[in-house]
């Protein structure tokens, strides 16, 4: 059955939970590549067949094997795209310095990828704002301190701070004030 | 109709009117375009003047705080508020990058076809990383696979691959400004279109599609 290869690459994916990287299955795609080279010199031989004595009965068959194509194809370039959206997420879950057990399961062309994602964010990054940038793979989470310290009272504080969205009114001698 | 942001009030070019926002507006800004950006299922117009400004203003906050007496109480506040806006703008820049790496075809022909004076909604740099995700991806695409198949299959035409974003997706919102007569298309045969009134104040919930230029415009508040 034509395309058996290029399903397996895509079940591979499938089966690999969110996050994880497979080793890349270098043979796999090897082989798809190669159904697609015979399939083409296959049809290639029948459309000139077709050409030369008209043999349409022949028709079929080409309409099949370029589906065949069709699908090995998409089947490839979606197993290479899916792997390159997790490399993506690897770079804003580890940082930049990848921990080996996933390098090894890189192919050296994913890992020039990523080298060149990780250099155009870079560049990006440093060009926010005015002088040094803003690390935006920094603060994933909202600030967990909500709640800086129960601050009890002692003295009657009399001035009222302003911060960016709030006023803190007088501190007063009789609440204990939560931050 | 642009306004200008600074709060230095440099010069703007092209007549539009000088706004100078309080901080707690800027920053009320800053959390409105970042929970439009978080909740709207395609990339917003790009509001860069609002995060220089908010960049700015971390500047200043830091300056500030280096000046100030140690153990002082407002440090520790003023800490934390510097800690919720950087958050707030970081991940509003990490939904924008995150929207263009999985729209990249679209979004970057988006911007071949627009006319001047178009607001662009990408920023300047945002159009260089892009256009380097889109370069990055098909280069490797092509050494990897495509250059190794037959030739009449070498070409993916990107822009049918990569699936374009859902319009069509329910959002949440709370009206600020008053609208009336907006069409709601139908989404079955069985049903036909009407027209509704927007009430200041009320919240729905409704397809995006309806309502994407009043998230551009200000007219609605995505929640």
């Amino acid at each position: 059955m034509f395309c058996e290869k290029a399903m397996e690459l895509v079940r591979e994916l499938h089966r690999a939970p969110e996050g994880q990287l497979p080793v890349f299955n270098e043979d796999g795609l090897r082989q798809v590549l190669e159904e697609m080279k015979a399939l083409y010199e296959q049809n290639q031989s029948d459309v000139n067949e077709v050409k030369s004595g008209g043999q349409s009965d022949l028709i079929p068959t080409i309409k099949f094997r370029h589906c065949s194509l069709l699908r090995n194809r998409r089947c490839a370039v979606a197993y290479l795209y899916d792997r390159l959206l997790r490399i993506r997420a690897l770079r804003w879950e580890y940082g930049s310095v990848l921990p080996n057990a996933l390098r090894f399961h890189m192919s050296a062309e994913e890992m020039e990828w990523f080298n060149r994602y990780k250099k155009s964010l870079a560049t990006y990054m440093r060009s926010l704002g005015g002088d040094g940038g803003l690390d935006i793979t920094q603060d994933m989470k909202p600030p967990k301190s909500l709640y800086i310290e129960k601050a009890e009272c002692i003295k009657d504080c009399k001035r009222s701070a302003k911060t960016m969205g709030a006023d803190l009114k007088d501190l007063s001698l009789d609440k204990e004030g939560i931050i | 109709m642009t306004e200008e942001l600074d709060p230095t009030a440099q010069d703007s070019d092209g007549g539009s009117e000088e706004v100078v926002l309080t901080p707690a507006e800027l920053i009320e800004r800053l959390e409105q375009a970042w929970m439009n950006e978080k909740f709207a299922p395609e990339l917003l117009e790009s509001k860069s003047e609002i995060v220089e400004c908010v960049m700015e203003q971390l500047d200043h906050m830091e300056e500030n705080l280096r000046r100030a007496k140690k153990g002082d109480l407002k440090v520790s506040i003023h800490r934390m508020e510097m800690e919720r806006i950087r958050y707030v703008l970081s991940s509003y820049l990490r939904c924008r990058l995150m929207k263009i790496e999985k729209f990249f075809p679209h979004i970057l022909e988006k911007e071949k076809t627009a006319h001047e004076g178009e607001l662009s909604s990408l920023s300047p740099e945002e159009l260089v990383f892009a256009k380097q995700y889109m370069a990055n991806t098909e280069t490797y695409l092509k050494n990897v696979a495509l250059k190794h198949m037959p030739p009449n299959l070498q070409m993916v035409d990107l822009l049918r691959s990569v699936p374009k974003p859902d319009l069509d997706s329910y959002v949440f919102l709370r009206v600020k400004v008053r609208q009336e007569n907006i069409l709601v298309e139908p989404e079955t045969d069985e049903q036909r279109d009407y027209v509704i009134d927007l009430e200041e104040g009320s919240q729905h919930l409704i397809r995006y599609k309806t309502i994407a230029p009043l998230v551009a415009s200000g007219a609605v508040q995505l929640i």
